[in-house]
């Protein structure tokens, strides 16, 4: 699957270095478990972060023989060779449905378990429910929202960067329209007001670093309620 | 900030990895070679030339990381030890890092390739880029504190990626020197970027801030860039 909206090359190249923050990262990393194209994408930035990193050094910076022997400290010929492409992510989901495993991918499944109606879903306003998913490092919020469907978020711009990745129904708003896979990334001079699609919820991975700000009053004074 | 770009021969490094079939081992080529590069910088009597003992081709990294993986050579390590462990620290010390802290992340990141190199495949990426991805991981686990979210490239919900094409797996497939030859193309405004992107501990956004630009016009430098790189290597191709 190739997802229709993708991560830009930014963020993509941030993600790379190694050099975006931690929720940032999960949106990035799920999207490309989703997305062929911008696996591709990925793989080329990290050859040339290969490429950056296999440049000649200067000759002063030789072979540091303290270092070695502490390396060479911790080399066990006994220790079992990792395995070829371990994904232990995949090992604890295996025992869930295909089904309900498949809605969270690997990256989620990390900090989530694999199975989604198990989640301490939390109520919001307008019938919409969120978790909130812990991260080791601060400055963002990461949450899956669960829009029912049918349901129009109020319009609203953000204070700083939103990233948005669909992972069941769909919503759309005024940039396009918005399936599994896809991925939206908004910063704050955007106004938009997703409307998920008839027939199922929309639920979706949501990063931010600050509030959501509404645009009309009244969403603005429900925003307590709403919590986002 | 100057970014040290060496100019080699696109050609160079493939014209020295065709010996592999008259080779015993991994290890033993290289080192052949090393020597053999040494014996002339004693005759040129140079210190000059000591910068310029050849560099393992991707082949040879490949059979290195090959007998590390199923032989447990320690010998193949030591040489992937000596190859890359200066350069991890260069790389981690431009983005920020103090010594103390760039040996750490040298000394996990080393211990790592020993440990996974079974996951190594050469088919994927080049052992430079594999190791790349190891350090950056290692600096983000201690220095940042963080976590580090990991795609999986063989999700079952995914359908099979279709087939590559040549100018799609270009770049992965290409020698570093390649690589570094069109990042150096690239126009300076674009090159500066990418620059930042790699040596400094800065998101694009935190770029557009230092360096004053609209975040749009570093988002377009980079796509600018992403885009040339790939087209430049296919032309070399």
């Amino acid at each position: 699957m190739s997802a229709f909206h993708h991560p830009s090359d930014a963020l993509l190249l941030d993600y790379a270095t190694g050099n975006l923050g931690e929720g940032w990262s999960l949106a990035v990393a799920t999207h490309v478990s989703m997305c062929s194209t911008c696996q591709e994408s990925l793989a080329e930035m990290e050859a040339i972060g290969g490429a950056m990193l296999a440049a000649d050094v200067k000759p002063a910076a030789s072979c540091d023989e303290d270092l070695w022997s502490r390396v060479a400290a911790c080399l066990d010929d006994d220790a079992p060779l990792a395995k070829p492409f371990a994904q232990p992510a995949a090992q604890s989901a295996g025992t869930q449905s295909v089904a309900k495993s498949s809605v969270l991918p690997a990256p989620l499944r990390d900090y989530l378990g694999g199975d989604i109606d198990a989640l301490p879903w939390r109520r919001l306003g307008l019938g919409a429910q969120q978790v909130v998913i812990e991260t080791r490092e601060p400055g963002t919020t990461a949450r899956l929202l669960r829009i029912p469907a049918g349901q129009r978020v109020p319009a609203h711009t953000h204070r700083g960067q939103e990233l948005t990745l669909v992972l069941s129904g769909a919503y759309h708003d005024e940039t396009g329209r918005f399936a599994r896979g896809d991925f939206q990334e908004l910063d704050s001079d955007v106004v938009h007001q997703p409307h998920a699609e008839q027939d199922i919820d929309c639920i979706c991975l949501a990063i931010t670093d600050a509030p959501l700000r509404f645009k009309s009053l009244a969403a603005q004074l429900a925003q307590p309620l709403i919590g986002i | 900030m100057e970014m040290q770009v060496d100019q080699i021969n696109p050609t160079h490094d493939r014209a020295q990895s065709t010996d592999k079939a008259m080779l015993p081992s991994a290890s033993q080529a290289w080192a052949n070679r090393q020597q053999a590069a040494a014996t002339v910088n004693v005759e040129a009597q140079s210190a000059r030339m000591h910068a310029m003992i050849e560099a393992p081709s991707r082949d040879d990294l490949n059979r290195l990381m090959q007998a590390v993986a199923h032989d447990r050579d320690r010998a193949a390590f030591r040489q992937l030890f000596e190859y890359f462990s200066p350069r991890v620290k260069a790389l981690i010390q431009r983005q920020g890092a103090t010594p103390d802290v760039a040996d750490e992340i040298v000394q996990e990141t080393m211990v790592n390739i020993w440990r996974k190199a079974g996951q190594f495949d050469a088919e994927r990426a080049s052992a430079a880029t594999w190791v790349f991805t190891i350090a950056r991981n290692q600096r983000i686990d201690l220095i940042r504190k963080a976590n580090r979210p990991m795609p999986d490239m063989e999700d079952p919900s995914m359908a099979p990626a279709p087939e590559q094409s040549a100018s799609e797996n270009m770049v992965q497939a290409e020698e570093a020197s390649s690589i570094r030859a069109a990042v150096a193309s690239l126009p300076a405004e674009q090159r500066e970027i990418i620059q930042h992107a790699f040596f400094d501990d800065k998101t694009h956004i935190e770029v557009a801030q230092s360096l004053d630009l609209p975040l749009g016009t570093v988002k377009s430098r980079i796509r600018l860039a992403m885009k040339r790189i790939k087209s430049r290597l296919g032309e070399i191709e």
